[in-house]
């Protein structure tokens, strides 16, 4: 359980404008262990979708890999020819892309889609044994076999997510990635196609992460669960841990922002925007939004560092030498 | 008294035709509500994709006509507005979209957006009176007006384009704000922002509201009353409280079971899976539209539509479970609301 599949290191990604460099992933590192779900969180324009594209490798200019370091299973994937890549794709790892349900062929019916993605990746089968594949497909993620035979706009949105997904998982990858999965879908169908997920999940073997800023979500639907904030992770952490007891500032707010249906309240949302990631001064990011910024978040950006087992927080106010002055407090 | 605003017997059907009846989509069924000018209040549509949510704002604005009802605009139908009555209720009763992205033309300053209705509806006679107009309502949905004017609208976040539009529509004075979805684009630490400036409009400026959205939770931090809408038709409404705490038509009870709890020791538990059924089917059925994916269906759900039943003085259900209250006597939805001054102060 504690080994991993996937390791992100110093991840940097920038998009290049005329007004400079966008820093849109600033040195992320991470660890998505074997079985494991990983759920990053942050709000827009906070780097989510962009890890998402990095680890698939499809950042289109004016956009670029800096640099780090992404090792899948011990490949190193940024290091790959671009046809190995490709061949990497859907195989070892693939992504449930935001909308994905609106990237369907509105004139093609569902099984040839999926025939293509097989065919796509060399898997050479009887079309019987094609037949079967696609209805097991079709099974593990909770639809009627019929539905091979229909076009997309015959189905409901939550119907074509999961074909997505059976695209994503036909190839049996090791890595699901999902970028907001079901931010198109109602509640109760984003209910159905998060339990799909997660039984999938379980039933390949394969490690999730799942990209979204619905923290609610979340604490539903992932183990482990790392806070995003203008390109850096802030704090990542068990799911139980991190909702029992925020450390970072930023993790409080969006927890207490959630509005719930048990307490009648104004809840609260985060004043302040999110930074520009352009010319980024040195200084906590969070600094200008942080109700208990000190002095030294203005001049030092803080790294992300254990601040206990299994916790890590990038906070000025949990770095070692402040640690017991906020015990005390 | 006249209602601001009232949809009577509002029945709307897409498709279908003289030859083809089983093509015909009803995507909304027979909904009656009114909203009166004073007191100021405001009621939460909710409902899945699908529900007629989109079709009741369309009808009551005026975008799409009624196949039956009709929708009253103080006492005249809205297709029968003489040339006066149709500007005042097109500063009435204003509308805020899902999408603040969609909104915007990305080549204009956000100044665009707010100058127009001034122009358009001669709010102001100088330039100087159109500058304090939009100020004010910048200032009233707590934008502060010297770093939001000049801007375009990918210098600002999602949530303040969402405010700019609703600071839009308050430069009109208006009585009744339909929001559709106002939150559903903006990331969830934003939501509560705007759902505290729609409050504060509502406390301060007596605007009534209409939030229409698929999400409970804001709904109920937001309304005093609801109207749950299930393929058209009213499954449940009534006070807000009294129907997210008690829920009784299963299909309520189906989403505020899906509502994510943001705590990760309550699990969501097990999920059946509905079985979707093809438009095909749904036009065909002939009794409670819910029946396919409720798990009390009975054989007389499949015989006739449930009519509404008064469970409680402030409460209606359209569902057979509850056959033994009796069917409602109410013609319109609103006589099921409370009223705010019934309401402990918040």
């Amino acid at each position: 359980m504690n080994q991993s599949i996937l390791q992100v290191r110093d991840l940097r990604v920038y998009y290049h404008t005329n007004d400079g460099a966008v820093k849109a992933a600033n040195g992320v590192t991470f660890d998505l262990r074997i079985g494991e779900r990983l759920g990053l969180v942050g709000e827009s324009g906070s780097g989510k979708s962009t890890i998402a594209m990095a680890l698939m490798r499809l950042i289109k200019p004016p956009g670029k890999i800096e640099g780090g370091q992404v090792l899948l299973d011990g490949v190193s994937l940024l290091d790959l020819p671009e046809e190995k890549m490709r061949q990497m794709r859907l195989k070892e790892i693939a992504l449930v892309a935001q909308g994905a349900m609106n990237s369907l062929n509105p004139v093609m019916r569902v099984r040839p889609q999926i025939e293509c993605a097989l065919r796509d990746h060399d898997v050479k089968l009887s079309s019987i044994a094609l037949s079967d594949r696609i209805n097991e497909l079709l099974d593990m993620v909770g639809l009627r076999r019929n539905v091979a035979d229909l076009y997309p706009h015959e189905l409901s949105g939550g119907m074509k997510q999961r074909v997505c997904i059976a695209i994503a998982i036909c190839l049996r990858p090791k890595v699901i990635i999902a970028d907001e999965p079901t931010s198109a879908l109602d509640v109760v169908v984003q209910r159905q196609v998060m339990e799909t997920l997660k039984t999938l999940g379980k039933a390949l073997g394969a490690s999730i992460i799942l990209i979204g800023h619905d923290m609610g979500l979340m604490a539903q639907a992932v183990d482990r669960i790392g806070v995003m904030y203008a390109g850096d992770l802030v704090e990542t952490g068990s799911v139980a841990e991190v909702f029992a007891d925020p450390i970072h500032p930023y993790t409080k707010l969006l927890i207490a922002s959630l509005p719930t249906l048990e307490r009648k309240e104004a809840a609260r949302g985060i004043p302040g925007l999110a930074p520009s990631l352009r010319n980024r001064p040195v200084r906590c990011p969070f600094q200008p939004r942080c109700p208990v910024a000190i002095d030294r978040c203005q001049t030092e950006e803080p790294i992300l560092r254990e601040a206990r087992p299994m916790r890590e927080v990038a906070c000025h106010l949990y770095s070692s030498e402040s640690s017991r002055v906020m015990e005390a407090s | 008294m006249t209602a601001l605003l009232e949809a009577r017997r509002l029945t709307k059907v897409y498709g279908g035709g003289l030859f083809n009846k089983s093509k015909a989509l009803v995507a909304l069924d027979d909904l009656s509500l009114a909203i009166e000018d004073a007191p100021p209040t405001i009621t939460a549509v909710v409902g899945e994709s699908g529900s007629g949510k989109t079709t009741f704002k369309r009808l009551l604005l005026g975008l799409s006509e009624p196949t039956t009802g009709e929708v009253l605009y103080r006492g005249v139908d809205l297709r029968r507005l003489d040339r006066d009555q149709r500007r005042q209720f097109l500063r009435d009763v204003q509308a805020i979209f899902q999408d603040p992205d969609e909104v915007y033309n990305p080549f204009y300053k956000i100044d665009h957006v707010l100058q127009a209705p001034v122009a358009n509806f001669g709010l102001a006679s100088s330039k100087a009176q159109a500058l304090a107009l939009i100020e004010q309502a910048l200032v009233s949905v707590g934008l502060r007006p010297e770093e939001t004017l000049g801007r375009y609208p990918y210098q600002l976040s999602g949530g303040q384009r969402q405010r700019i539009m609703v600071a839009r529509s308050l430069i009109m004075s208006p009585r009744l704000i339909i929001a559709d979805e106002p939150v559903s684009m903006v990331d969830a630490s934003l939501r509560a922002t705007i759902i505290d400036t729609l409050r504060d409009l509502n406390r301060r400026l007596g605007i009534s509201i209409i939030y229409i959205s698929h999400d409970l939770t804001t709904a109920y931090q937001l309304s005093e009353n609801i109207v749950v809408l299930y393929r058209g038709g009213v499954a449940e409404a009534g006070a807000i409280d009294r129907v997210v705490q008690q829920p009784e038509h299963p299909y309520t009870r189906l989403l505020i079971g899906a509502v994510p709890l943001p705590d990760p020791k309550r699990p969501w538990g097990h999920v059946e899976n509905v079985v979707e059924e093809t438009e095909k089917v749904r036009a065909e059925r002939k009794g409670c539209l819910f029946a396919n994916r409720c798990p009390h269906r009975m054989p007389m759900c499949d015989e006739a539509r449930p009519p509404q039943f008064q469970t409680a003085p402030h409460h209606v259900t359209a569902c057979y479970l509850y056959r033994e209250s009796s069917a409602t006597t109410s013609t319109t939805l609103q006589q099921n609301f409370v009223d705010r001054s019934n309401l402990a102060p918040s």
